[in-house]
């Protein structure tokens, strides 16, 4: 091994997050907990990553996300077989490469664990897209169970009264629907226990991020990728609790010991949209090869930015109005005020921004938000056109050339 | 002090050389399937060209889709930061930059001293590229060079709706099978390519004046259709292709 080899493996080492190990402990055992439901006479759900989960787990119904499960397809490389076989299957490049992927699963068990345990149910939120609905049903036609729909009106400016009571009315229908579905009734006070306990860790995972605010930041947007699979999944459980309060505290550590995750931190950079899950590595280390942190990501933080609307004691009603308004259901302006507020709280130099060719009601509205971001807060911007999990989209020169044209442009404004 | 700009495009390659911010000599070729190997000659047969030795320059900066290749370069630099330095050198009032090469278009906006500001490139698609009109022209049976000409005679230009360039030459080769005329059927195919390049220019908000560079330029039916489009007129220089190569060269002297 050459010396400049020695010196960069004791710099990764020092990258390493100690807590990834306990990470990766807990999902294999959700995952195994969920697939062998049935010899456990266990109820599993398939669940949108905006839908209310809280109300499953305080039934005990095992949660299972089938985006979680998209988002492992594409870190795994396996994006572009299954989306192939989807297509085969009749359906059209056009749509969301996670809804591909997952259907082209089901009928051969494929994907990196075999397939997703078999659903008893089905759970949809359209508060994040208008594809779940249609995903949704092809998938309860194919297991033959029951599908929920919760519909969340659309927030251009504010949430009605009416449709506060729209919603309400069907977080209700929601409770019978699983009261119905299990044959068992909703303890309230269960609920209201691991509604407590999701704002517990949410508030916990903001936490998380919020350690990016040091400079230099001792995480990136790319480790928030990794580690936010447990506020989707386990939300309303002690195991998140645990193991958000272990990573905050490592974290602390980390600027405590003037660990940062990027050498010489120079830039600080804000991602918007989903990552590009069979890039992450490389993009990480495009980004740091010139000292750019991804210190924030309007992504992860979506399951903590509206946990200020719950409130325990009123558990149904609260939920309500905090799932309705999620990042991804509110008007351009809404989601700008929320792009400002990030750009100032984590001293933003530069905005990344996926335009996703899977994700149209994430990537719509991006040009414009890049205009306001320049105009108002004289940040500049890099677009990457990719998508999350279909590789074929993915140009590998012509983002490399963006990136490092994006870096000159940061040299030449910050001097730095 | 002498410098070089090597720029290395997908289908051509162009080589600057300046001494204290003069153009001593420009030079373009294609640069075939061996990027390094087109960067190396065309750089030698530059300086045997102005009677200069290898030693004599002093720095070198390489950009371009092959700038990684340039061996012999002291740095590389994308470029939409060579075409800002180069736009900037021969005209310092521009504020924008439409840039149209082989497999790239691009809108800059410029802010002080000819630096960047913010910009905007088409995506992973030919369409609205010299690429395009080079798929074109050859289902034409006609030189790349002479579109522009042919175009301007055109009294009802076709509409060829399509963005793919695929889909696009066979809606060309069906306009051919009915009869459409030539001239309308390449205004048509201008008309396309400056749809394309003028939403990249709104998106950044172009600023008058607007300088139009990269091999494209060269196309004036293209431009006459980007300038129809805008209501801007585009400043052309006789160095719109080397412009990229003369960029790299000016900011060869800060290396």
């Amino acid at each position: 091994m050459t010396h400049t080899n020695l010196k960069n493996e004791s710099r990764r080492e020092r990258r390493k997050i100690k807590s990834v190990k306990k990470m990766k402990e807990i999902m294999t055992k959700y995952y195994i907990d969920a697939k062998t439901a049935r010899q456990n006479r266990k109820k599993v759900a398939w669940i949108t990553s905006g839908g209310p989960v809280e109300p499953l787990i305080a039934m005990d119904i095992i949660p299972v996300y089938p985006e979680n499960h998209g988002a492992m397809i594409g870190a795994n490389k396996m994006g572009i077989d299954l989306c192939q076989k989807s297509e085969e299957m009749g359906y059209s490049r056009d749509i969301c490469s996670y809804a591909r992927a997952d259907i082209a699963c089901s009928p051969i068990k494929g994907g990196p664990i075999g397939g997703l345990p078999e659903p008893d149910m089905l759970v949809c939120s359209n508060n994040i897209c208008g594809t779940v609905m249609k995903w949704y049903e092809v998938q309860a036609r194919f297991y033959g169970v029951p599908l929920f729909i919760l519909d969340t009106p659309f927030i251009h400016s504010n949430f009605s009264d009416e449709a506060k009571k729209y919603v309400v009315s069907q977080m209700k229908e929601y409770v019978s629907f699983l009261e119905g579905t299990t044959g068992k009734k909703m303890d309230h006070d269960r609920l209201k226990e691991v509604s407590r306990l999701a704002i517990e860790g949410q508030n916990l995972w903001q936490e998380v991020l919020d350690t990016t605010m040091n400079k230099p930041s001792p995480m990136t947007a790319f480790d928030a990728f990794f580690h936010l699979a447990l506020i989707v999944t386990l939300r309303g459980t002690e195991a998140v609790i645990d193991y958000y309060t272990g990573l905050r505290d490592e974290m602390k550590e980390r600027i405590n010991e003037g660990i940062s995750m990027v050498a010489n931190e120079r830039y600080r950079l804000l991602w918007d949209n989903l990552p590009v899950w069979y890039k992450t590595r490389w993009l990480s280390e495009k980004f740091a090869s010139h000292q750019a942190c991804l210190v924030a990501d309007t992504y992860t933080s979506a399951w903590c930015s509206v946990v200020g609307l719950l409130d325990v004691d009123n558990v149904l009603e609260s939920m309500a109005l905090a799932y309705s308004n999620v990042y991804l259901n509110i008007s351009v302006d809404k989601m700008f005020d929320t792009l400002k507020f990030m750009i100032n709280k984590y001293d933003i130099d530069g905005l990344v921004m996926h335009s996703n060719r899977s994700c149209k009601p994430y990537s719509l509205g991006q040009y414009d938000l890049q205009k306001m971001v320049l105009k108002e807060l004289d940040i500049p911007t890099l677009i990457i056109e990719a998508d999350m999990v279909d590789e074929r989209v993915f140009s590998e020169s012509q983002i490399e050339t963006r990136i490092e044209a994006f870096m000159e442009t940061l040299d030449n404004k910050y001097r730095r | 002090m002498i410098t070089a700009g090597i720029d290395i495009g997908s289908i051509t390659t162009k080589a600057a050389v300046l001494k204290n911010n003069q153009i001593m000599g420009i030079k373009i070729s294609f640069t075939g399937y061996n990027a390094e190997k087109a960067g190396g000659k065309i750089f030698q047969e530059l300086l045997s060209e102005i009677k200069l030795d290898e030693k004599d320059v002093e720095k070198i900066v390489s950009t371009g889709y092959g700038r990684n290749s340039v061996k012999f370069a002291h740095k590389s630099i994308t470029e939409i930061t060579c075409h800002a330095a180069g736009a900037y050198f021969l005209d310092p009032s521009v504020r924008s930059i439409i840039d149209v090469g082989g497999q790239d278009s691009k809108a800059l906006l410029l802010g002080n001293e000819g630096k960047v500001k913010d910009f905007a490139m088409n995506d992973k698609c030919a369409a609205g590229t010299g690429r395009f009109l080079e798929v074109m022209a050859r289902a034409l049976h006609l030189n790349l060079d002479e579109m522009g000409e042919i175009s301007l005679k055109a009294d009802s230009p076709s509409k060829i709706s399509s963005i793919c360039t695929v889909f696009a030459e066979s809606e060309v080769i069906s306009l051919i099978s009915k009869g459409e005329s030539r001239e309308n059927i390449i205004a048509g195919i201008h008309d396309s390519v400056a749809s394309r390049i003028t939403a990249l220019a709104k998106r950044v908000n172009v600023a008058e004046p607007i300088m139009m560079t990269g091999g494209v330029a060269k196309n004036s039916g293209v431009v006459k259709a980007i300038e129809d489009k805008l209501g801007i007129p585009m400043k052309i220089s006789e160095f719109a292709q080397v412009n990229g190569a003369i960029g790299a060269a000016l900011l060869a002297v800060k290396v």
